[in-house]
């Protein structure tokens, strides 16, 4: 919400600064977010007359002209078509730095002849659009005098960031009433707040008897009351004429009031220059002095306009619900086909505009319009919002109308805009259709003043709680139950009323107060899940591996070969970031190629984080090994891969710090699709628990990620782990064995395809109570015989082994191999 | 005869001391003192001797073997230390030789910093609570004061999933990615009894990109739902808690109204800076940075998830962990928390080793 300090100051009699406004702005809830003087970068631009004006001797499109800008002639060529003699406009000399051409002038030969600067058009001050010549400014402006003095644009543009709740000061008016209500002034009445009395009874002398108002017949008598007293609080009055009050309706609820007057005769020029000044200075064009009316009340006083040219409607007009597929060019050129439940107003044969959104170009007032229907109207805010959610249109009417504008302003909402179009555009008004009725809805609340520092931890003096709510518009009675002005729909509860109080008081004079302390020394609060992530996180980092962060949503492509995403997103931001991650193998990929190709050699990440399936949200740890191992070296030799044997290394380290009993896990194969067929595998804890699936990945895969070498990963699935049972710290006694173990070496000839784990099951099954571990120590293929060597460890009992049972032991080694296809070597 | 003792004597220890090795210094101790060696020859004499005899040469004899004896052993000292001498100068490396290195891994900002907030609230008596990122409309909104139309809902960019039931109960359809770690606050309040003191870190998502926004985010959540909770408390806690953080102790705030319809009062809290060395470090009142969002818990919400608002009453507040991570340890750059960029990675990232303690200290120096 944009506006200038002059422009405030039309509201707020205040003798506050420029930076003790945006302090107090700021200090209320009104965060400002800049301020703007646009005067600043005009600076040096003088006002300058044109003495004579001769034909360039080069150039036919050129002219040589004598410049005055208070010192005395000087030479400028000028190409601008409307440069002559007598013409006043804006000068810069050189070394000005021209805004909207980027360059600094300079003195310089144009076809030869010396041009000692340059005479502007709008375009190239950033004022206005205009470049087919330069600025034309009144005969009287006095020469030599700077531009934006003169030109008013020395008036600072604020700029603050409206919380959705305030729906009020999207409206000049109603931030001035919050700035008087925290002592930076007073608020003028509405009627001062517009140049020459405009909005004042002596400014138009309308016909006042005769024309037939139509009251909406629910509510004409409502009205008429609320009418008196508005007319009261505002001080501006109806301008009702002769002739029939247009033929307006309301057929839903969505428009309960549908609040219009016609003005015939108007002519459409251009807006006063206080008005298009003000409009320009936000940055909103002026277009013609009718929609520039609509604008200025409603970024004014917040109150959303429409003004018809009558000519191009047939009948009289009706706010009712859209019919599907009903469809409207709207004012910004689009066309909407509309839904039903939306609401529209039409005339016996289209639509006309979008309720309280925005209007249809079709009857949208011209510069040949003569005769207006001014729409003052009230839409539900839940109907709006809902329209533009769903045409995806925003505009400024909706903003206002979806907050919930001031239900009781309707009248003294289009008594002004009346006013305006009379004062500005000529014309005679008809008489005034109320159809509807505002939803007033008045609430009160017994409110406690304590509630100040009970809630809000400020204790205020109840009688300035009075003031502060009474400032803001609020009415107190004796007994404090407090009733929130119309043009306030966020106030529901004492906790907005506390609200109020402490934001005007000063939210920042609320003291610290320290939460009360559990004695003694703070007990750990973290759950086991969060014990068990940290640990695994740090133990990752402590092997070597380095953790990134990549998004939750992935490409559809990247996840399919991981069983797909469960979830899609609507609305994604790219393609690449679509479906939530069934792994978080494929972010550690990307990052892998991004990492390579940046010429990283070896690249070792971990992700902890959740995969999204349709059970749930999965905690899980992802690894990525790709690029060198080990870097080629003195003592290695050449540069070495990562293998599968490395990924399992992780999964079986990272397991173990997570207290996974990895001596008990199963390695199976069929990791799935994604991995390589005979290089990966996965750990199981019974034969359906996967805690892990670990080993290289597939070629194709790693492919679809533009990765060339081979690469291994990890998938770790946190919630797999069985629960830690057992609680306490104190640990199982020390009994260390009384004897030392006895290593016994076996070397066997393996048939084809027997899995290590399977030959060294088959051996501790031998003989449970002696052999304590059976490890393959050395690994050899030869002539199409596979050998491999079995370390066995064996623990002594009471006693020291004696040979008979070494042997005997042996023997069942021996056997136990034979078993699975295994001979000793000879 | 003594004369020829000591000639023999000469004659063995000019021999031991000649001997160039091990080997050659054995021959020489067989030659004296083996079987069949001089000395022992000499020392057998001894037997045939008469007493007088003996007396007067055996001592002789004895001294020259006690002699010889000593000279071999002292010779054998001084030859193998030679010997070794020569082995470990032969056996000599090159010691400016680069050595192995072992990876050296790295533990992410974000969980750097979230593990530093648990640290902090752990002391205030705050545990971490956690949700689902897939929420339900109820659950990321209209618990939350946000009803279907309001503006909030636009203003925060929200992901929605495809194929999900539009009429499906909007307590029970999962829906939207979580815009904000706020569901966790409706989640815990109807999930536990009060009073109540959580934190809530996590990822969030907007559908927004650009410099200074990323589609995905962390965001930190604080609740307290107690009896007699003021903004009084809200505001200790969170300049308690960012002396902390940040290790200083002139941390001053801010508060500024402002507006989120889950709390009421609502405040910004702005956070003072001062300059150093051209960046905005926390600490000071050089200026104001906007780093927290709080308030008082609308009494809606806490009706919503079935408390009592006129019983219970707390307060809430926001923060971008990501945020926190940049103003603490200095980076610039969001979109980079999450390239996984490992010369990234490795600058900006923490050390195993570097876990956050109270004793310790819960930032890690530079």
């Amino acid at each position: 919400m944009k506006f200038t300090l002059s422009w405030l100051k039309a509201h707020l009699a205040t003798d506050a600064s420029l930076d003790g406004i945006v302090d107090a702005l700021t200090r209320i809830g009104l965060e400002v977010e800049g301020v703007h003087n646009p005067g600043e970068a005009l600076a040096a631009f003088r006002v300058a007359r044109i003495l004579t004006a001769e034909r360039h001797p080069q150039a036919d499109k050129l002219q040589v002209l004598s410049v005055d800008a208070g010192d005395g002639p000087l030479q400028v060529v000028c190409g601008a078509p409307n440069a002559r003699a007598g013409l006043v406009g804006v000068f810069g000399a050189p070394g000005t730095y021209v805004p909207g051409a980027d360059i600094t002038l300079k003195v310089a030969a144009i076809r030869g002849v010396e041009s000692n600067g340059m005479m502007c058009s709008a375009r190239e001050l950033q004022i206005g659009e205009g470049h087919d010549g330069i600025i034309e400014l009144p005969e009287s402006a006095p020469v030599g005098q700077s531009f934006a003095d003169y030109a008013g644009l020395t008036d600072p543009v604020i700029d603050v960031s409206i919380t959705p709740n305030r729906q009020d000061c999207m409206g000049v008016r109603g931030i001035a009433r919050d700035l008087a209500a925290a002592g930076l002034g007073t608020l003028k009445p509405i009627a001062e707040a517009y140049p020459d009395g405009i909005l004042s009874n002596s400014s138009v002398t309308p016909a006042t008897a005769g024309g037939q108002t139509r009251d909406g017949s629910e509510g004409a008598a409502a009205s008429a009351s609320l009418n008196s007293r508005l007319r009261g609080n505002d001080g501006v009055e109806d301008v009702t004429g002769k002739s029939d009050a247009p033929d307006v309706r309301t057929e839903t609820s969505a428009c309960p009031a549908f609040y219009a007057q016609s003005v015939t005769g108007v002519t459409n020029g251009s807006a006063p220059d206080w008005m298009a000044r003000r409009l320009t200075a936000i940055g909103q064009k002026p277009i013609s002095a009718l929609v520039d009316i609509t604008n200025y009340v409603m970024i004014d006083l917040g109150r959303p306009l429409h003004v018809y040219d009558r000519a191009k409607l047939s009948g009289g007009l009706v706010a009712r619900p859209a019919r599907a597929g009903e469809e409207v060019v709207a004012l910004n050129g689009k066309r909407y086909t509309l839904a039903e439940g939306m609401t529209v107003i039409a005339d016996d044969v289209a639509v006309h505009d979008i309720g309280g959104i925005m209007g249809g170009e079709q009857s949208g007032v011209s510069e040949g319009t003569t005769d207006v229907l001014i729409e003052c109207a009230y839409f539900e805010p839940e109907a709006i919002a809902r329209t533009g959610q769903a045409l995806a249109l925003t505009s400024d009417a909706r903003q206002r109308f979806e907050r919930g504008v001031d239900p009781a302003f309707l009248d003294t909402g289009l008594a002004i805009a009346t006013r305006l179009v009379l004062a500005i555009c000529g014309g005679t008004p008809s008489a005034i259709t109320r159809a509807g009725e505002p939803p007033l809805g008045t609430r009160s609340y017994a409110y406690d003043p304590v509630r100040a520092e009970t809630l809000g931890g400020l204790a205020v003096a109840p009688e300035r709680q009075r003031a502060i709510l009474e400032s803001l518009g609020f009415t107190v009675s004796d007994d404090w139950q407090v009733t929130p002005p119309s043009w306030r729909r966020d106030i529901d509860g004492t906790a907005d009323i506390v609200e109020e109080v402490i934001r005007i008081e000063g939210i920042d004079k609320v003291e610290p107060v320290p939460l009360p302390r559990i004695p003694g020394v703070a007990r750990p609060t973290a759950t086991a899940e969060q014990r068990l992530e940290r640990r695994v996180r740090r133990a990752a980092a402590a092997r070597g591996l380095d953790e990134a962060v990549t998004w939750s949503f992935i490409a559809e492509a990247q996840a399919a070969p991981f069983g797909g995403g469960a979830f899609t997103l609507a609305n994604p931001i790219s393609e690449e970031l679509k479906v939530m991650r069934p792994t978080l193998l494929a972010g550690l990929l990307s990052a892998a190629e991004r990492n390579l190709r940046r010429g990283a050699t070896g690249v070792r990440l971990f992700e902890l984080g959740r995969r999204y399936l349709a059970d749930g949200e999965h905690p899980t740890l992802g690894i990525v090994l790709a690029g060198d191992r080990t870097a080629r070296g003195w003592r290695g030799g050449k540069a070495t891969a990562f293998d599968p044997y490395d990924a399992k290394a992780e999964a079986l380290a990272l397991l173990a710090a997570a207290g996974a009993p990895v001596d008990n896990l199963q390695v199976m194969t069929e990791a799935g699709p994604a991995w390589h067929p005979g290089q990966s595998g996965t750990l199981r804890l019974g034969p359906k628990t996967i805690l892990a699936r670990f080993g290289m990945l597939h070629p194709a895969l790693l492919k679809a990620f533009d990765l060339d070498g081979a690469v291994a990963a990890v998938e770790l699935y946190l919630d797999a782990l069985p629960a830690k049972r057992g609680s306490g710290f104190m640990r199982a006694p020390y009994a260390p064995p009384a004897l030392q173990p006895v290593r016994r070496d076996f070397a066997f000839l393996v048939p084809q395809g027997l899995a290590a784990d399977t030959l060294t099951r088959a051996i501790r099954g031998a003989d449970k109570a002696t052999i304590a571990g059976a490890r393959v120590f050395d690994l050899f293929a030869r002539d199409g015989e596979t050998s491999m060597a079995v370390e066995v460890i064996l623990l002594p009992g009471e006693k020291s082994f004696t040979e008979p049972e070494l042997k005997a032991i042996a023997d069942r080694i021996v056997a136990a191999a034979a078993k699975q296809g295994a001979t000793l070597r000879g | 005869m003594t004369e020829d003792l000591n000639t023999l004597g000469e004659h063995i220890l000019a021999a031991i001391a000649a001997a160039p090795g091990l080997d050659a210094l054995d021959e020489v101790r067989v030659d004296a003192l083996g079987k069949q060696g001089r000395v022992t020859q000499l020392l057998k004499t001894m037997g045939a001797m008469s007493a007088e005899e003996r007396q007067s040469r055996g001592p002789a004899i004895h001294g020259l073997r006690e002699r010889v004896t000593a000279a071999i052993a002292a010779r054998k000292a001084a030859l193998e230390q030679a010997a070794l001498d020569a082995r470990l100068a032969a056996e000599t490396l090159d010691m400016t030789l680069p050595v192995d290195a072992t990876p050296a891994g790295t533990v992410h900002p974000v969980s750097q910093v979230m593990d530093e907030l648990a640290e902090i609230f752990a002391d205030l008596g705050f545990a971490v609570a956690t949700g689902p990122e897939i929420e339900t409309d109820w659950h990321n909104f209209t618990a939350l004061n946000i009803p279907e139309t309001h503006p909030a809902r636009a203003m925060h960019d929200t992901f929605y999933l495809a194929d999900v039931d539009p009429a499906g109960d909007e307590r029970e359809t999962f829906r939207v990615l979580r815009t904000h770690t706020s569901p966790v606050q409706i989640r815990t309040m109807t999930g536990q009894p009060p009073p109540i003191r959580i934190i809530a870190p996590g990822r969030t998502y907007r559908s927004d990109s650009d410099a200074t926004h990323t589609p995905m985010f962390h965001q930190v959540e604080g609740l307290v739902i107690d009896k007699g909770i003021t903004l009084g408390h809200l505001k200790w806690t969170l300049q308690t808690f960012l002396k902390a953080f940040f290790e200083r102790d002139d941390i001053v705030l801010r508060l500024r109204p402002s507006y989120f319809p889950f709390t009421e009062p609502s405040a910004e809290v702005d956070v003072g800076f001062s300059m150093v060395k051209g960046k905005r470090v926390i600490g000071g009142a050089e200026g104001w940075m906007e780093v927290l969002g709080s308030g008082m818990v609308h009494p809606k919400v806490i009706a919503a998830c079935g408390l009592d608002p006129a019983e219970w009453q707390g307060f809430a507040f926001g923060c971008g962990i990501d945020r926190l991570a940049m103003l603490k340890y200095g980076m610039d750059d969001l979109r980079a928390f999450f390239d996984g960029d490992i010369r990234w990675l490795k600058h900006y990232g923490f050390a195993s080793l570097d876990v956050p303690t109270l004793s310790g200290g819960v930032g890690v120096a530079a």
